[in-house]
């Protein structure tokens, strides 16, 4: 639902990232993490950042987004498992002391400037 | 009561909080591998680290006026306004609460608190369908409009929505999640973000249980899949069943 506030911060960070050397480059693509469990939904993001991407030096640029799975680590018997449905009981050991290891990413991790 | 419209300032730049932290590196393995004839630039930073960073500086605001704050959250129509003003009338003027409400468009949260003697500040996103969660400079600025050191307790009713709230830090100290039965069982499950992030769920309505064919058992059990380890309060705004837990949680927790 606020994809586009997200699309825009995106497109803020990848401008300010243009090396000075590069000023009038055209940004390629768009690098960034989304894990399973942030509340973002990557179709509602790919069409917002094309919109919001108009007129800025990223208007060709194609937004790559790596999926991170949802990976839980019980506290109590040190099991580790990626899970396919939102539940954080540990499968080995029923218990609910757990922590999320990846999942909740929003990162952008690098843009590709034409050179 | 005091009023302000937050007018579609939306986010900031990055640069006007703190320098970017990437490298620009022409290193030969990256540069080409991908595409011909571009520079990879390495950045590594949290699409919303602006937000971050203003959150951590209303955190420590709040811990050094010495103000404990709450976020509470549901889709809309779960009640929050209602529980807000039975919470502030059992616990004011004992504990000096504060409180912020969002909302798209009207005022209307606002004049029901007001009732409760508490200040409250309406925060509205947009006139027309704006911002659909508070983030936190909304926060920074709203809070500017009270003494904090008249404060004990700050409430923060967000925009009702259970997606996008869940990802906004605001510098809160707890945050609280109503889910109603006139709800699916199921929302916990659907929405795993809001549920995972929230430090007790209130289980609202209850008083509306002999009219619906609503299993009580499997909401609780799927908020607990989620979250295991939430307490779950079952409460109704309405007859105020269930409220001696929840205050008595609520004010461990400020005093703890």
């Amino acid at each position: 639902m606020h994809e586009m506030g997200i699309a825009m911060q995106i497109i803020e960070i990848a401008v300010a990232s243009i090396p000075a050397d590069l000023k009038n480059a055209q940004v390629k693509r768009v690098n960034i993490k989304v894990g399973k469990l942030a509340a973002v939904v990557p179709e509602s993001l790919h069409f917002c950042f094309q919109i919001a991407a108009q007129d800025t030096p990223l208007g060709d640029a194609e937004l790559n987004i790596e999926e991170i799975p949802l990976k839980i680590k019980c506290t109590d018997c040190n099991v580790e498992w990626t899970a396919l449905d939102p539940v954080f009981i540990c499968r080995r050991c029923n218990g609910g002391s757990v922590k999320m290891l990846s999942g909740r990413e929003l990162d952008i991790t690098s843009i590709e400037v034409e050179d | 009561m005091l009023a302000f419209m937050y007018k579609n300032q939306r986010y900031f730049h990055h640069n006007d909080f703190q320098k970017p932290h990437h490298s620009h590196d022409r290193g030969g393995g990256s540069v080409g591998g991908k595409n011909r004839g571009t520079r990879e630039i390495k950045i590594v930073r949290r699409v919303l680290d602006v937000n971050d960073t203003i959150a951590h500086q209303n955190r420590e605001l709040f811990r050094e006026k010495g103000v404990f704050v709450i976020n509470v959250m549901s889709s809309p129509g779960s009640g929050k306004t209602a529980i807000l003003v039975k919470t502030l009338s059992q616990i004011t003027p004992k504990i000096r609460c504060a409180v912020i409400v969002g909302d798209i468009c009207t005022s209307n949260d606002a004049d029901r608190l007001a009732g409760s003697g508490a200040p409250v500040v309406q925060v509205n996103t947009d006139a027309f369908g704006g911002d659909c969660h508070l983030a936190a400079h909304v926060i920074k600025t709203a809070a500017d409009n009270f003494n904090l050191d008249e404060i004990d307790l700050l409430i923060v009713e967000n925009i009702g929505n259970l997606v996008c709230p869940a990802e906004f830090d605001m510098g809160e100290n707890l945050r609280i999640v109503v889910l109603s039965v006139t709800e699916g069982e199921d929302k916990p499950l659907k929405y795993p973000l809001m549920f995972r992030v929230c430090d007790a769920a209130l289980l609202n309505k209850i008083d509306l249980l002999p009219h619906l064919d609503y299993d009580r058992e499997t909401a609780v059990q799927n908020i607990l899949k989620v979250n295991p380890q939430m307490p779950v309060f079952e409460i109704s705004a309405k007859t105020e069943e269930g409220f001696e837990s929840w205050i008595s949680w609520l004010t461990q927790k400020l005093h703890g």
